[in-house]
């Protein structure tokens, strides 16, 4: 080895790292075991973190319960069948705004993706609605719909169709334009064009998009049932507020974690099933 | 079939890509045309497909007018020409499905096309599990399967290696002297061009015109052969000079 190939050798590893310091190579891939590992950390230790501060009584159990009495006031609401009731409120609600917001968004955004006409016709009122915030609508919307499920449910479809409608427009943009041409070329209507290529083609992002946007329908409905609700996980936080039930609030704290993390497992297993193609 | 370009022009703005554009095909033949890029190549076969709209003059197809895309010219692109969700029997069936054809017509037709294109096996293989050169033998077999008069091929192997490119070039000319397609190929490579054309039209820039045209009257039993004999040479080299005579001289 002449002595340059042995300068630009050790350079190579040296700027590679060794240890944890390998971690932070841009461009390298720890092996599967370190991801793995890592991602239980991940979870597991902010866990271990807040059983030793509430063991150790480092902070009042009135701010901060322990692990052991959060669990204990989980399973005593799951016994008594308030968060089940809770929980079925809450999706609910969620899976009416979020379903309405994408029945609409779809073949809108599509329909901006493809006719630049329809784009430019749309693009600026949308730009603008989107940056009015959805909470901000609550007053009008219980003053237009009362304070039955209606007026959540508006709420939801009007805090996500906005971005919905955009990323979908955009992941339409994507669609090469010689899959379109060719399909004219084969003697494709426009219908077919749009729901059997561009439809098509785009549905990977589409389902990512609403993977990404229903994180914010789960906000919104914590954000209604504050306002006004009788059932929901958003309305029970309120409640144990007023009792002081730390522990019931870290509970449907929790449940809200969990069952949005199902939701985007969810999405991912759905776009894996029906697009293998893309994945 | 006959094709018919008259007087054919298309301005881009103050921009003319393509300026009084002349000439005819009939059923059978294999025609070239063969520019650098800028020439308006692809403007003129997007012009004969009906994607883009003549600035002025005439494309008639057996006497009538092109207005529209339509499956009597079938297209080929050079990029992302399959359907990335369909296996390549289901690429092949596409533009039959689109028309409405029955279920087994379209069952027979696919089978037969992908035995033409030679990939019977691939049936069931989506198009990323392809190679390169499979993929535009799907294309073309999906453009054949719905019975169209005339071929359009833009830079069809302009994405492939070398040496998949000449086997895609043996191809395509021993598919045409089987089949007795009509074909329409574009391309900057000018031994493509007259390695599998009857009959070249050189395309000069700026704006794009036929400068040249030319009758290929080669023996193209053996293509192999052919691209070392010195009668192609030097076609090629000639072909060559007129094409490099048009760049801006350099220093």
């Amino acid at each position: 080895m002449t002595a340059t190939a042995a300068a630009a050798t050790k350079g190579r590893n040296a700027g590679r790292g060794t240890g944890l310091l390998s971690l932070f190579t841009l461009g390298a891939t720890p092996s599967a075991a370190v991801r793995s590992g890592l991602q239980v950390a991940s979870l597991l230790l902010p866990l271990l973190a807040w059983a030793a501060i509430a063991s150790l009584g480092l902070v009042d159990e009135k701010f901060l319960p322990s692990p052991g009495a959060v669990f204990r006031s989980l399973a005593s609401m799951a016994e008594s069948g308030i968060l089940f009731q809770d929980i079925v409120a809450s999706t609910g609600r969620v899976f009416a705004g979020f379903l309405l917001a994408t029945v609409l968004a779809v073949p809108i955004g599509i329909c901006m993706g493809v006719y630049p006409a329809v784009c430019a016709l749309c693009e600026p009122l949308i730009a603008m609605l989107r940056y009015m915030p959805a909470a901000a609508f609550i007053p009008l919307l219980i003053i237009y719909l009362g304070i039955g499920e209606e007026p959540k449910i508006a709420l939801i479809f009007l805090g996500t169709i906005y971005f919905n409608i955009l990323m979908v427009m955009d992941a339409v943009k994507f669609v090469p334009k010689e899959l379109i041409e060719t399909t004219l070329t084969l003697g494709g209507r426009s219908r077919q064009v749009l729901v059997q290529v561009v439809a098509r083609y785009s549905m990977p992002s589409i389902i990512d998009t609403l993977r990404i946007n229903i994180a914010t329908s789960w906000n919104l409905v914590v954000v209604a049932e504050l306002v006004a609700a009788e059932v929901g996980l958003g309305k029970r936080i309120q409640l144990a507020q007023r009792f002081f039930r730390t522990d019931q609030i870290f509970a449907e704290l929790i449940v809200l974690g969990l069952i949005g993390f199902a939701i985007d497992m969810g999405f991912r297993l759905l776009l894996r099933l029906s697009c293998r193609w893309a994945v | 079939m006959e094709l018919l370009v008259q007087n054919l022009s298309k301005r881009f703005g103050d921009k003319t890509v393509l300026e009084d554009i002349n000439f005819s095909m009939q059923s059978g033949e294999f025609v070239t045309f063969v520019g650098s890029s800028g020439c308006g190549k692809s403007t003129l076969l997007r012009l004969i497909a009906g994607l883009d709209h003549p600035s002025s003059g005439r494309i008639h197809v057996d006497g009538s007018p092109v207005e529209r895309p339509g499956p009597d010219r079938g297209m080929v692109f050079q990029k992302y020409s399959l359907y990335p969700w369909l296996n390549a029997a289901d690429n092949v069936a596409f533009g039959m499905r689109l028309q409405g054809m029955t279920s087994a017509d379209v069952r027979d037709r696919t089978a037969y096309f992908l035995e033409v294109v030679g990939l019977q096996e691939a049936a069931t293989k989506l198009p990323r599990e392809l190679s390169g050169g499979m993929q535009q033998r799907v294309a073309i077999a999906r453009a054949l399967a719905t019975n169209p008069s005339v071929l359009l091929l833009d830079e069809p192997f302009g994405a492939l290696d070398l040496q998949i490119r000449e086997t895609m070039q043996d191809f395509l000319l021993k598919l045409w002297q089987r089949t007795g397609l009509t074909v329409l190929l574009i391309t900057h490579d000018v031994e493509e061009a007259l390695v599998l054309a009857q009959r070249v039209h050189v395309l000069a820039p700026n704006p794009g015109r036929i400068i040249r045209s030319l009758d290929v009257t080669l023996n193209k039993s053996d293509l192999d052969q052919l691209r070392l004999s010195s009668e192609f040479l030097q076609l090629r080299r000639s072909l060559a000079t007129s094409l490099r005579q048009l760049e801006p001289t350099i220093g």
